[in-house]
């Protein structure tokens, strides 16, 4: 066990790209915690994913031995915090496991949203924080004009910024010695009852569930008895050691000290982030504040494209959320989509990465229905219900009231972007509530609906930018909203995977997308087909696919049977992947791409 | 029986054909012919062959004593029907038109003729090397030295217009007699048509106007007399080509030369077999084996459900439901051919067979994939 003098807890704020990952493997090399053939680019990175993306999914944490100028050793434990809003309670857990962080800017980029958002919330929670300009060796780095922006848009003191070189080591030293020098050291009491915050956890095929702690008080050792105070539950103690990266157990863990334990815990969601573990037959008093359960924000339908993957698609939910409780899922049946789940993310990154995850890991093809919030119902007959698929609407007479929720969306921007974007903020129902320029850079805030934004806001900002204007957001409130339920009818068949919740400004003009959208994605059939947008029983847009007039091979003698043949074959297939209403065949793209509905 | 050489390369047509420069020992080279009939007769022997047909390329170029020779052997290998059809296929130009009294006094009792236009410039567009006079001479030569004589042409072509192929198709049908085929021009992989066409540089007509063309189409030959009794081929009664029809039908087929397909019948089991493309290559299979065949394969009830399917619902006679029914192991999907009937695209005859009405035929291929699903 280590003295609370000789410890140091701190996580890497940055924007993705600007060079955490690298810097963190950085510290690693520099303080031995793996020899140079061990050394995978961006070890704390551990999935897939996580690697192509440069982001990191769920909290990693490495224990370092550090020999500082001044002949003491220390112990420096890095925390890696998820880098997406999506994440943010588990950003915030994370954060509050230590005292300080690096916040990374890359000195030629400089402060983007996502960098804002995050160092806020290392404020918020009290850190010390040491700014460190990375990439300091490009031509294009400007060390003095963004440590100038970090005062500006921050308020940090950037005077004693620390400039680096993740990536050709440049400053590594100097970053271990101000992390050393200009961080608390953490705060405990050994002989006080153990206190300690489950930071995160994740499954492990040989080890079952393992679950990163932070000692705040007392010890944990192997063979304790100890209880999660929020789920209550007790478990005796397998195996309490640290990272190095490498696992590592250690016969206890004190005050001030990060690690994991192991215990039969069987699966991820019976561990809650930020529950209080203390010692089952001697318990601290009071558990620790800011515990909160994971929320999903985003709902949408995810379908196998070939129906008979329905029960894979289950195993593989379940083996998904084995690792990740804050993902759920139930069976929804689809007229348009067959069996498929309706599922709860934490927010639009999270849902991608699980789409992925489940077509990547599990090879299993998948449909999305278009994404949608949560509402809330405020029923005539004063009862209250939370609406998570549109589908479920109930009838509008029943309605008193609907409510949306709403964000606090962060927008950095080269000034040259800026009108477009304010229009799309404008065009989505925002409220600006902030526009400060700092340099060439406008940062504005706005407040606006999710709902909105679950609709490719992000692809269109990215795009409006030219990929330069960053986003970042927070849940807000809920506020009523003039909502109401656009249904898609394909040769008068309601297509239920197509209907959503809009604002009534908006539902025309999304109608009128939508059957124009469908006209191009739906085949010519034999009979023309009407295609509608529909308020309850009133159409607000219309477009029609006109019948089939040419469809036949002339030339077909003896030696073209296998050839015409071979093309039935692959129309057939072409069929079966279709989705058949009533006589009309939509093929599944149809359902892909109108629910991509871009601003035009 | 697949001649597959050609004097140039037409720009629409993705046949087997090539063009060959150079010393050509013909005598040679048919003798692979003979050498195919023979094994293919010991594969499918005591047959009695209904028709032959010279295809290619263009076996016009074929010296009279070879297409000789290859009737003679399939005489000598099976047995040829009283009223056995001998067709072969020629290109209008004038050395071609000088061989027709030898190629009739050879067997053939049939010319079909690639005319393709009876105008000038689609004439050259199209890459054809002979003159509206020619093919008009060709004509009538053919009809003096042959019983039956059928010719070729291409519409819906890129920037023709209704009206002109009204005239055009007028007066081709004034120089039929019994037969014509009339093909609507098709954009095929792997031709210069291909390339162009993707290039933007090729006006070809839209689905709306190629279905006029279509409609048109059909309306003149009915009023004329040569009602179509395939999609693309029209015929008095009883003038049909037999050979074609015995694709059409789904019945037994060798295939000879370079490129040529077959169905045969071995031991109760349909076979689709295929031979080497490259006339080369080809050759040089028989002589070493004694077939080009490349392809050889059983086909299951499956494919052969749905080659009836699509080869028997191109004629005016449409399919046998109980046939299908013997191939496939399985009827028809009731369901799905009310539809198609409540539709106006297919209708049950006298006879009980099921055929595409004139309204499903320009939309054949759709018709074909949603009872074929």
């Amino acid at each position: 066990m280590t003295d609370l003098k000789h410890i140091r807890n701190f996580s890497i704020v940055a924007h993705i790209d600007h060079g955490k990952s690298t810097l963190a493997d950085r510290l690693i090399q520099k303080t031995g915690g793996l020899a140079e053939r061990e050394m995978q680019q961006q070890v704390l990175d551990s999935m897939d994913i996580e690697r192509e993306r440069g982001i990191t999914i769920k909290a990693q944490t490495v224990r370092l031995s550090y020999k500082a100028n001044n002949g003491e050793t220390y112990v420096l434990n890095l925390i890696d915090t998820p880098g997406h809003v999506d994440f943010a309670y588990e950003v915030n857990r994370s954060l509050a496991a230590c005292e300080g962080s690096l916040l990374v800017v890359d000195a030629s980029q400089g402060v983007e949203a996502q960098t804002l958002a995050n160092v806020y919330q290392a404020i918020e929670v009290d850190h010390e924080i040491v700014p460190v300009l990375n990439k300091i060796d490009l031509p294009a780095a400007e060390p003095d004009r963004v440590k100038q922006q970090i005062e500006d848009v921050i308020g940090l003191d950037a005077t004693d910024a620390v400039e680096i070189s993740a990536k050709t080591g440049i400053g590594i030293d100097d970053v271990l010695e101000a992390i050393v020098e200009r961080l608390p050291s953490p705060i405990g009491d050994r002989d006080a009852p153990l206190k300690a915050m489950l930071v995160d956890s994740w499954y492990d095929a040989y080890l079952g569930v393992i679950v990163l702690i932070r000692v705040i008080d007392g010890t944990i050792k192997k063979g304790q008895k100890v209880k999660m105070m929020n789920t209550g539950a007790i478990y005796d103690l397998d195996r309490v050691g640290v990272f190095t990266p490498k696992l590592v157990e250690m016969p206890e863990l004190g005050p001030g000290e990060i690690g994991f334990i192991t215990a039969s815990i069987k699966e991820v969601a019976d561990t809650n982030v930020g529950d209080t573990i203390t010692d089952a037959k001697k318990p601290c008093a009071q558990a620790l504040e800011g515990f909160r359960p994971a929320q999903p924000v985003v709902f949408c339908g995810l379908f196998p494209v070939d129906a008979n993957d329905f029960e894979d698609l289950r195993a593989a939910m379940g083996k998904l959320r084995l690792n990740d409780a804050s993902f759920s899922y139930e069976m929804e049946t689809s007229a348009a989509l067959g069996f498929g789940f309706r599922c709860g993310f934490l927010g639009l990154l999270h849902l991608e990465i699980i789409q992925e995850r489940l077509s990547r890991e599990f090879d299993l093809d998948l449909i999305a229905t278009a994404p949608s919030v949560v509402y809330e119902l405020g029923l005539r007959d004063g009862s209250e219900t939370q609406l998570h698929n549109p589908a479920d609407m109930p009838d509008v007479m029943k309605i008193e009231e609907i409510r949306e929720p709403w964000i606090k969306a962060n927008i950095l921007t080269p000034d040259e972007y800026l009108g477009p974007i304010l229009k799309l903020c404008q065009d989505r129902r925002g409220i600006q509530t902030d526009l400060t320029y700092v340099g060439t850079r406008a940062m504005v805030q706005y407040d606006l609906p999710l709902n909105e934004v679950v609709f490719d806001f992000y692809d269109r900002l990215k795009s409006i930018s030219k990929g330069y204007a960053s986003f970042d957001y927070q849940i807000s409130d809920y506020r009523a909203g003039d909502l109401v339920k656009m249904s898609v009818l394909v040769n008068g068949e309601p297509v239920d995977a197509l209907s959503m919740l809009v604002h009534r400004s908006a539902a025309e003009a999304r109608g009128r997308v939508m059957c124009e959208k469908l006209k191009e994605l739906i085949p010519q059939h034999l009979f023309k087909i009407p295609i509608q947008a529909a308020i309850g029983g009133k159409v607000i847009a219309r477009e029609t696919i006109s019948a089939l007039r040419k469809d036949v091979t002339a030339k077909c003698y003896g030696g073209d049977a296998t050839r015409k043949r071979k093309l039935l074959d692959k129309q057939k297939a072409g069929k079966k992947k279709m989705r058949q209403f009533g006589k009309v065949e939509i093929p599944q793209e149809a359902f892909i791409k109108a629910l991509k509905m871009g601003d035009n | 029986m697949h001649w597959p050489f050609c004097a140039a390369k037409c720009p629409y047509c993705d046949f087997n054909s090539h063009v060959h420069r150079g010393p050509f020992d013909e005598d040679a080279y048919v003798e692979n012919y003979l050498t195919e009939i023979s094994q293919t007769a010991e594969l499918v022997p005591n047959r009695t062959v209904r028709s032959i047909f010279f295809g290619g390329g263009t076996p016009s170029l074929m010296q009279p004593q070879s297409v000789e020779k290859i009737i003679n052997a399939i005489s000598t290998k099976w047995q040829l029907s009283n009223d056995v059809e001998i067709t072969l296929e020629a290109n209008p130009t004038s050395v071609e038109q000088e061989k027709f009294q030898a190629i009739r006094l050879a067997g053939v009792n049939r010319v079909s003729l690639g005319v393709q236009s009876l105008r000038a410039d689609p004439l050259a567009a199209l890459g054809r090397l002979h003159s509206v006079e020619d093919a008009v001479a060709a004509v009538k030569l053919a009809q003096s030295n042959f019983d039956r004589v059928s010719y070729d042409l291409i519409y819906a072509r890129p920037n023709q217009t209704l009206d002109e192929w009204r005239d055009e198709l007028n007066e081709a049908l004034d120089l039929a007699r019994e037969h014509i085929s009339l093909y609507a021009l098709t954009i095929e992989h792997g031709t210069r048509y291909y390339d162009l066409f993707h290039a933007g540089k090729l006006a070809m007509p839209d689905p709306e106007l190629s279905a006029d063309f279509y409609e048109l189409t059909q309306e003149i030959c009915e009023a004329r007399g040569l009602p179509a009794y395939e999609i693309s081929n029209h015929a008095a009664p009883g003038e049909e080509s037999r050979h074609n029809l015995t694709y059409w039908q789904y019945g037994e087929y060798a295939g000879i030369g370079p490129g040529a397909h077959g169905r045969l019948l071995i031991d109760g089991q349909r076979h689709a077999t295929s031979t080497e493309r490259m006339p080369f290559k080809w050759a040089e299979y028989v002589s070493a084996k004694g077939d080009g065949f490349v392809e050889f394969d059983a086909l299951s009830r499956g494919e052969q459900a749905d080659e009836y399917l699509l080869m028997g619902l191109r004629l005016k006679t449409g399919i046998s439901p109980s046939r299908f029914e013997a191939l496939a192991g399985q009827k028809l999907r009731q369901e799905q051919i009310d539809h198609l009937t409540e539709i106006g695209f297919v209708e049950i005859l006298a006879d009980g067979n099921l055929r595409v009405t004139d309204k499903g035929w320009p939309v054949l291929d759709a018709v074909v994939a949603d009872l074929a699903a």
